[in-house]
């Protein structure tokens, strides 16, 4: 049976497929579907993980348990789970082991654009690279036989265009092979100094070894093109563009088994062309060990290193040939900056915030990170998953020894603070800092599309689960001074931004309402009274001040004859703008 | 030589693209089409500029669509399709729902929704522009737009073969089976 999918569901079949029964991963554009795809089979066991670091640790105690075993996270977060990947390289498995490291070439959704094929270097872990849904379904199938065999993790290196694109899958059927044995074996899987000088060894033979099969495997083949006078050495999204460029005018080696690269299949291909191109996304990974084999190739003198590929920038830097098109005309065009939805609750507190002009505000990793941009700008640093918290603290330390009197507040969401904000709060608390950690906890993980985390209630296969509570948790780590407000109401913000601030030593401001585009669970519908009614502008009372504006609603419109105007279908009640305007201008109206 | 058709969906995140452009690949790969399309997500919220590129022909390679080379440009939104109108071919057909969405600068009075879009792409590249959102109003839900413009994007394909009925059926809520079919009748017939 043929049906369209993504990458990322084609990735949750193959696991399908091939027998996995345990998966953990933690939510991160691009690879969230996978996990959401995977919770649909009622034969694997799958989970949401607090963060990708537990996830990968939960894989590798399954993989050695005798369960095949996934997890799947987006390029930063494999920088959070390498202490296990590492280490997992050199114990090897007993369930085979696939961690899925899904890339953002054109960071369409993330802080940076590493290109994680260096990290298989780096782990000495086997890697495959899928370049369209069928191969991702596939792929994921030969990657467990691979880690079986050969006794090793794979990293399955996908990219945003292959996760996100639909392809055509031929559907096979699930293999059941069942969970092996698992007996105490102290010498294999205990990491002790001695154990793992002998692991290194060892490792070191099964990547010769690998890399034979990797010249052998047809992973990685050669597409010949009679009277072709180019050829490409490819792999990923990469071959798709060659070949839409090239088309039959070149001759392709296209690597599906991309570490240990197929050296000797390299050289053969090689001799065949006098010309011969690199075609790879960012790095130039393939390219600098083909040169380092002596081999000539043009790759990255032509081909930027920096953004998204496409087949119009390998027409352009390998053939000259430019785009023929109709230029639009751009003053005729404007931006669509992404904002805070209507009825965010994000936005009262970012609002108090940005009136605070003598504070520094370290931001984090989710929606929230829009409270950076216009008109409430009040953000000064975002980094990684946890540095909201952390950099706060930093941040007091240096004003500590500055006697500078600028307050600082440390924002994080309910979900990136179970991910990575507790260990932070505990040095916060450890070590005296003088700050404030505002958790923002709208009842869901957000920005990835609404996954359920330890602080929802229920788990990825949407069943009931403990609620690990944060003001009980902030409180036993020894945070004396904690507020819990309802951030849409302005005035409990302010008091507690006024507490906190006067405060010596550190606290911690919770603020609960759930996300506006969140659908309720049951018992959240009896515990968030939501607004019953929207608001409008009474125009006579209007007197044009713009005050509405600097909330950033996208329900609020404004025109300089009419004053502003609330659209009552997007209008969601929060009552923001009705608490801001100085001449109670704003009413409630009909129903929401 | 060219070896597959081009097919760019673009329009604001909350206009229906992305099922929109669901039931057209569906309905390619049922018609034994090689099918492929491709949508970023992510940080492309409600109000965002979101495309859908789908390309179908007896082998497609890479997924997405480049300036210059969609056969069609479907928009939802006007200033949408003058944003996309670079990656129409020159021989291609734009087609564009005649409905104004003002961006959140717009809205606070920041910026002006421009003038004069419409007579431009019309001029320009020969536009089609549908009344589509008037259309779905009157039909009694204005969401119903996006399959308004499926219905016309088929005839302009070529794709009646198709059945596009039985797809809409698979892909939208029991409710609201009915007014879609109307609705892409409409469209297939203004």
């Amino acid at each position: 049976m043929k049906e369209l999918l993504t990458g990322n569901e084609a990735v949750a079949r193959g696991a399908y497929e091939a027998g996995v029964t345990i998966g953990s991963a933690y939510p991160g554009t691009p690879s969230t579907e996978i996990f959401e795809a995977l919770a649909q089979y009622e034969e694997i066991y799958s989970e949401w993980a607090p963060n990708e670091k537990v996830a990968a640790e939960v894989v590798v105690g399954a993989s050695i348990a005798g369960a095949r075993a996934i997890s799947a996270m987006k390029h930063v977060g494999m920088n959070v789970a390498s202490d296990p990947i590492y280490t997992h390289a050199y114990l090897g498995v007993n369930g085979g082991c696939v961690y899925v490291s899904a890339d953002d070439p054109g960071l369409h959704s993330s802080q940076n654009e590493q290109d994680n094929r260096y990290v298989a270097v780096h782990a000495k872990i086997p890697m495959l690279e899928p370049s369209d849904s069928q191969e991702s379904k596939d792929m994921i199938v030969k990657a467990y036989e691979i880690s079986e065999q050969y006794d090793v993790p794979i990293l399955f290196r996908m990219t945003t265009r292959v996760c996100h694109s639909k392809s055509v899958v031929e559907l096979g059927r699930r293999t059941e092979v069942g969970i092996k044995e698992y007996h105490r074996n102290i010498p294999k899987f205990v990491a002790t100094p001695a154990a793992c000088k002998r692991h290194h060894i060892e490792l070191e033979e099964k990547l010769e070894r690998l890399e034979e099969f990797s010249n052998q495997t047809d992973l990685n083949f050669t597409i010949l093109n009679e009277g072709a006078k180019i050829g490409v050495i490819t792999s990923g999204i990469s071959f798709q563009y060659a070949k839409e460029v090239f088309a039959e005018q070149a001759s392709y080696l296209k690597l599906g088994f991309t570490y240990p690269i197929p050296r000797a299949k390299i050289k053969t291909f090689a001799q065949q062309f006098d010309t011969l191109y690199v075609v790879e996304e960012n790095d130039p990974y393939l390219e600098t060990q083909i040169k380092a084999m002596g081999i000539q190739v043009i790759g990255k003198e032509s081909i930027p290193i920096t953004g998204e590929l496409n087949p119009e920038i390998i027409a352009v830097s390998l053939l000259g040939k430019k785009p023929d098109y109709m230029e639009s005309e751009t003053n005729l065009v404007k931006g669509r900056p992404p904002t805070l939805c209507s009825g965010c609750p994000h936005r009262g507190l970012f609002f108090e915030l940005s009136k605070r002009k003598d504070a520094v505000i370290t931001g984090d990793i989710g929606c929230y990170t829009l409270g950076s941009a216009d008109p409430l700008n009040a953000m000064d640093t975002v980094v990684c998953m946890g540095a909201g918290v952390s950099a706060a603290h930093g941040f007091a330390k240096v004003f500590e020894k500055t006697s500078d009197n600028r307050k600082v507040f440390g924002v994080v969401g309910d979900s990136t603070f179970f991910h990575s904000g507790i260990t932070s709060l505990i040095d916060i608390v450890y070590n005296k800092s003088n700050c404030t950690i505002i958790i923002l906890d709208n009842r869901v993980t957000g920005m990835t599309g609404h996954q359920e985390n330890p602080g929802t209630g229920y788990t990825l296969k949407g069943e009931k689960a403990p609620i690990i509570e944060i003001a009980p948790l902030v409180r036993a780590i020894g945070i004396e001074n904690i507020y819990q407000v309802n951030p849409n109401n302005l005035k409990e913000v302010r008091e507690a931004l006024n507490g906190a601030s006067v405060f010596e030593g550190p606290s911690v401001i919770i603020t609960k309402w759930p996300c506006a585009l969140k659908k309720l669970h049951d018992e959240e519908k009896k515990e968030y009274a939501l607004a019953q009614w929207v608001y409008a502008v009474n125009p006579e009372k209007c007197r044009k001040c713009r005050m509405c504006l600097k909330i950033g609603c996208p329900s609020i419109s404004f025109d300089p004859q009419t004053g502003s105007f609330i659209d009552p279908n997007t209008c969601v009640g929060c009552s923001v703008c009705a608490q801001v305007c100085p001449f109670d201008a704003i009413e409630r109206s009909g129903d929401a | 030589m060219k070896t597959s058709q081009n097919i760019l969906l673009v329009g604001v995140g909350g206009q229906g693209t992305i099922l929109t452009s669901k039931i057209l690949s569906t309905g390619l790969l049922n018609a034994g089409y090689d099918v492929k399309m491709s949508e970023i997500h992510g940080m492309a919220q409600r109000g965002g500029s979101v495309s859908t590129q789908v390309r179908y022909g007896e082998h497609v390679h890479s997924p997405i669509i480049g300036r210059g080379e969609a056969d069609i440009v479907i928009a939802f939104e006007k200033m949408e399709a003058m944003r996309w109108m670079e990656f129409l071919s020159k021989k291609g057909k734009l087609i564009v729902n005649d409905q104004q969405i003002e961006s959140a600068p717009i809205l606070a009075g920041k910026e002006v929704y421009p003038e004069g879009i419409k007579e431009k792409l019309e001029q320009r590249a020969g536009a089609r522009i549908i009344p589509a959102t008037k259309m779905a109003i009157e039909l009694g839900n204005i969401r119903v737009m996006n399959v308004i413009m499926l219905g016309v994007l088929v005839k302009e394909a070529g794709l009646e073969g198709i059945d596009w009925q039985g797809e809409i059926r698979k892909m939208v809520k029991p409710r609201f089976t009915e007014i879609n079919i109307q609705a892409f009748q409409l469209g297939f017939t203004v």
